[in-house]
């Protein structure tokens, strides 16, 4: 399987190269992408090195456009297609049809992979993007178990990257308007979820309170581990009850089941967090690069100081256990 | 309305689990009484609420049919399993009504045959309306999300294609493989004791400085706030839209209807309209952010619609 | 982790002119050196940044944009658009990108207030600039340099390795 590593930053996708990655994907520095957070992403003439950089080494480069192109404005997302293609793109990863019907249309060679974001969940939904725009390889939302992918890549014509490791959406992604509900911005529309313009964080007392728009999303206790201020990982109060309604702020880790993924027909494996530093990246590709050559035995150990680094600094398998639900 | 055009009032799904004959008579006096031209009706949530409707679903399609009602069947909004995925295929291949894709298989299943596309599926563009239709849709309801200015380009890219607009309800905000709902009871999804018809109108979630925020129905998480656009109806009528989406709330929707009508018709100004609304459906919070560019829980009076609704 | 009180007691004596025109050298040093930094860091430039390191008494309040630093004692706490506060070793750390700033987050260690996209900015323009402050340092100390980058790598790593120490 491959390991498909985030950069957010082009040091962040050296580091990525460096330590073992097999493609490394990034985005532009503006809303074509759905990690569009302040001095993060890549100008045109810092992709070009990148992906230069990349091809040396035998490393491939996925160019996330996996935005919706707001109406009116749909020059930006077509042009983002055309730089990233001419720049050497070796894959671009897409979620609106519009945009895919572009690209496929006037770049058919170009291989065409499907974000996470079009939230192709089944067969049929797969089947319909390999004949509309010869997609080549989807990312499977987060919703679907091990035994459900399994089943599902012997059913179609088309190669499966599943996501291995960081943060992990709750929601079906790209279908999820919550940030926007409380801030205004749409990840959709402009690629960011719980947009720093909008968090706030507070102390009251000894407690330290997260706010995003106009909402309280959390409060930690003094030796709690925190999490980011996204509304799936807040705590709320449901009738007399209060706590995480959707999901205790943790990070996905599959690790456990690397062997079943591959014997379930998974092609590539994604790390999650363009967002992160190239600490980050550099600590956790090449552990997972090892993890993935190890002895099942071994790769818990392998994987372990990752943890620590993670949201709420405990991880979960998430959806890919049936549990989960 | 002084348009030459006016747009027709559309009923979507219920979105909540109400129990067989709760439903089925909800249909009946729609049937009767409500003034909507469309009906889109059928299970859209969760796929474990399917036997709770079907056994009633022909004598409702047959008394909305009879009270001259357009019948269009909705599916699933979210795919996951072969049952589910054989459901959606049964539907599409047998169903003699118009069906309204709310995912992508719907999309792939259903092309070269006319169709609906639901609020569920991204459409934020006119290449992506134009793609849907050139594979046989014929009437797209914009999801929620959507700002006036983005509606009104589509609109205008496709002037014979039929749109219509979410314009009242609590807003479908999000969708997971995990049930909220059932967890905050102690129970997990494959074991939910179909506990989400406790609550036939969402179960509020507050934040934990009690502000009311969100409501849970099963699977999938709505807003707290009720989208209310009436404000907005001549804005929108002039752009083209062509019809008018009521989301069926737990509350009087034959008078949600009315209110609606009369407006479209030149016969209720909105202020009155929007104070009727508070008393058909009490103690609901009103929004109409997203139509304004603002946060989706806003509520912009009508004093500010000339300035924002056009921005 | 934190400073040793023999480290912090001088700092305290120190007069504050000579602290803030060492830390204006090193920093407006960064900048030279650093172009992209200042190029991605976009709008944020004009950002009053304000680092309170726990263990030191100090306060120090950079704007980018005015290539300034001023170093204000701790009971006087200046005006500023987003701040943040942590152990000093770990806010050097995090301006090498040696640290990852939401895992130290996560971990409650760093804590941060005021403008969250300044602050956002502010951190992703680090982590991509590679910074080395020993070298920055060293090449301020003229011929002395190898010396004193020897020296400064020295305690940075000295510093660092309870980090890494929590990680594994």
């Amino acid at each position: 399987m491959e390991l498909i590593c985030p950069a957010g930053t082009p040091s962040a996708f050296r580091e990525a190269v460096d330590a073992g990655a097999d493609a490394v994907y990034c985005g532009f520095r503006d809303e074509t992408n759905a990690r569009n957070f302040p001095g993060l992403n890549f100008s045109r003439p810092e992709l070009k090195d990148s992906i230069g950089y990349a091809r040396k080494r035998g490393v491939q480069t996925f160019v996330a456009l996996n935005t919706f192109m707001r109406a009116g404005h749909e020059q930006l997302w077509y042009e983002a297609a055309d730089d990233a293609v001419a720049l050497g793109a070796d894959a671009l990863i897409l979620a609106d049809f519009g945009l895919m019907a572009y690209v496929a249309d006037k770049y058919p060679d170009q291989r065409l992979h499907v974000s996470v974001q079009a939230s192709a969940s089944n067969r049929d939904a797969i089947q319909f993007l390999v004949e509309a725009f010869g997609a080549k390889r989807v990312v499977l939302p987060r919703i679907l178990t091990v035994q459900d992918i399994a089943r599902l890549t012997r059913q179609i014509a088309c190669e499966v990257e599943v996501f291995a490791f960081g943060g992990l959406c709750v929601m079906a992604e790209g279908r999820c308007s919550l940030s926007s509900y409380a801030t205004g911005k749409s990840p959709n529309m402009n690629g960011v979820c719980s947009p720093a313009s909008h968090v706030k964080y507070r102390r009251d007392g000894d407690t330290m309170v997260s706010e995003l728009g106009a909402y309280t999303i959390n409060r930690f206790g003094p030796d709690e581990a925190s999490g980011y201020p996204t509304l799936c990982k807040g705590r709320f109060e449901i009738g007399e009850t209060h706590g995480y309604a959707f999901e205790d702020p943790v990070s996905l880790d599959v690790v456990d089941h690397i062997d079943a993924l591959r014997e379930a027909g998974v092609s590539a494996l994604k790390i999650e967090g363009r967002q992160r530093g190239k600490a980050y990246v550099a600590e956790v590709v090449s552990s997972l690069k090892k993890a993935l050559s190890a002895e099942p035995a071994e790769r818990s150990a392998l994987v372990a100081r990752l943890r620590a680094m993670s949201e709420g600094q405990r991880t979960t398998s998430g959806a890919y256990d049936k549990r989960w639900r | 309305m002084t348009n030459a055009h006016t747009p027709a009032l559309s009923l979507g799904p219920v979105y909540y689990l109400w129990d067989g004959p709760k439903w089925r008579d909800f249909y009946f006096r729609i049937a009767d009484e409500a003034p909507v031209e469309h009906v889109t009706l059928g299970e859209t949530v969760c796929s474990k609420r399917q036997h709770f409707t079907e056994p009633h679903i022909a004598e409702v399609v047959e008394r909305l049919e009879a009270a001259g009602k357009k019948v269009t069947l909705s599916t699933l909004a979210m795919v996951t399993l072969e049952r589910e995925s054989r459901h959606v295929r049964d539907l599409i291949r047998d169903s003699a009504h118009p069906v309204e894709a709310n995912d992508l298989s719907a999309l792939g299943l259903i092309a070269g045959r006319a169709h609906s596309i639901g609020p569920l599926v991204n459409v934020y563009n006119a290449a992506t309306a134009r793609v849907l239709a050139a594979r046989g849709a014929n009437n797209i309801c914009l999801p929620p999300e959507l700002p006036m200015n983005s509606i009104e380009k589509i609109v205008a890219s496709l002037p014979d294609l039929s749109f219509e607009v979410f314009a009242f309800g609590r807003m479908p905000l999000a969708i997971s493989a995990r049930c909220a709902h059932a967890r905050s009871k102690g129970l997990t999804k494959d074991n939910c004791q179909f506990i989400c018809g406790e609550e036939p109108d969402g179960l509020p979630l507050r934040t934990l400085d009690r502000q009311s925020f969100l409501v849970l129905n099963g699977v999938q998480t709505m807003s707290n706030s009720c989208v209310v656009l009436l404000g907005e109806l001549q804005a929108l009528s002039a752009a083209g839209i062509a019809r008018v989406r009521l989301s069926p709330q737990d509350c009087d929707m034959v008078a949600v209807a009315a209110i609606y009508r009369a407006v479209l018709d030149g016969a209720m100004d909105d202020g009155e309209a929007i104070a009727r609304l508070s008393d058909v459906y009490p103690g609901a919070v009103f929004s109409n952010g997203f139509y304004h560019q603002q946060e989706g829980a806003a509520w912009i009076a009508r004093g500010r619609n000339a300035a924002l609704g056009q921005g | 982790m934190t400073l040793p009180p023999a480290l912090v007691a001088p700092v305290d004596l120190a007069p504050l002119w000579l602290i803030e025109r060492a830390a204006r050298t090193i920093f407006s040093g960064v900048l030279r050196a650093h172009p992209d930094l200042f190029e991605r860091l976009g709008e944020y430039r004009q950002t009053r940044y304000l680092f309170c390191p726990s263990d030191l008494p100090l306060n120090f309040l950079v704007v980018p944009a005015a290539k300034t630093v001023h170093v204000s004692r701790k009971a006087q706490r200046p005006v500023s658009d987003a701040c943040i506060e942590g152990p000093l070793v770990l806010l050097l750390g995090l301006m090498e990108g040696r640290c990852d700033a939401d895992a130290l987050f996560f971990s409650r260690e760093l804590s941060v207030t005021g403008d969250m996209e300044a602050m956002l900015a502010l951190r992703n323009a680090l982590d991509d600039s590679a910074i080395d402050l020993p070298d920055e340092i060293g090449s301020l100390a003229g011929p002395l340099a190898p010396l004193v980058a020897g020296a400064a790598r020295y305690v940075r790593k000295r510093a660092l390795e309870g980090r890494d120490a929590t990680w594994s």
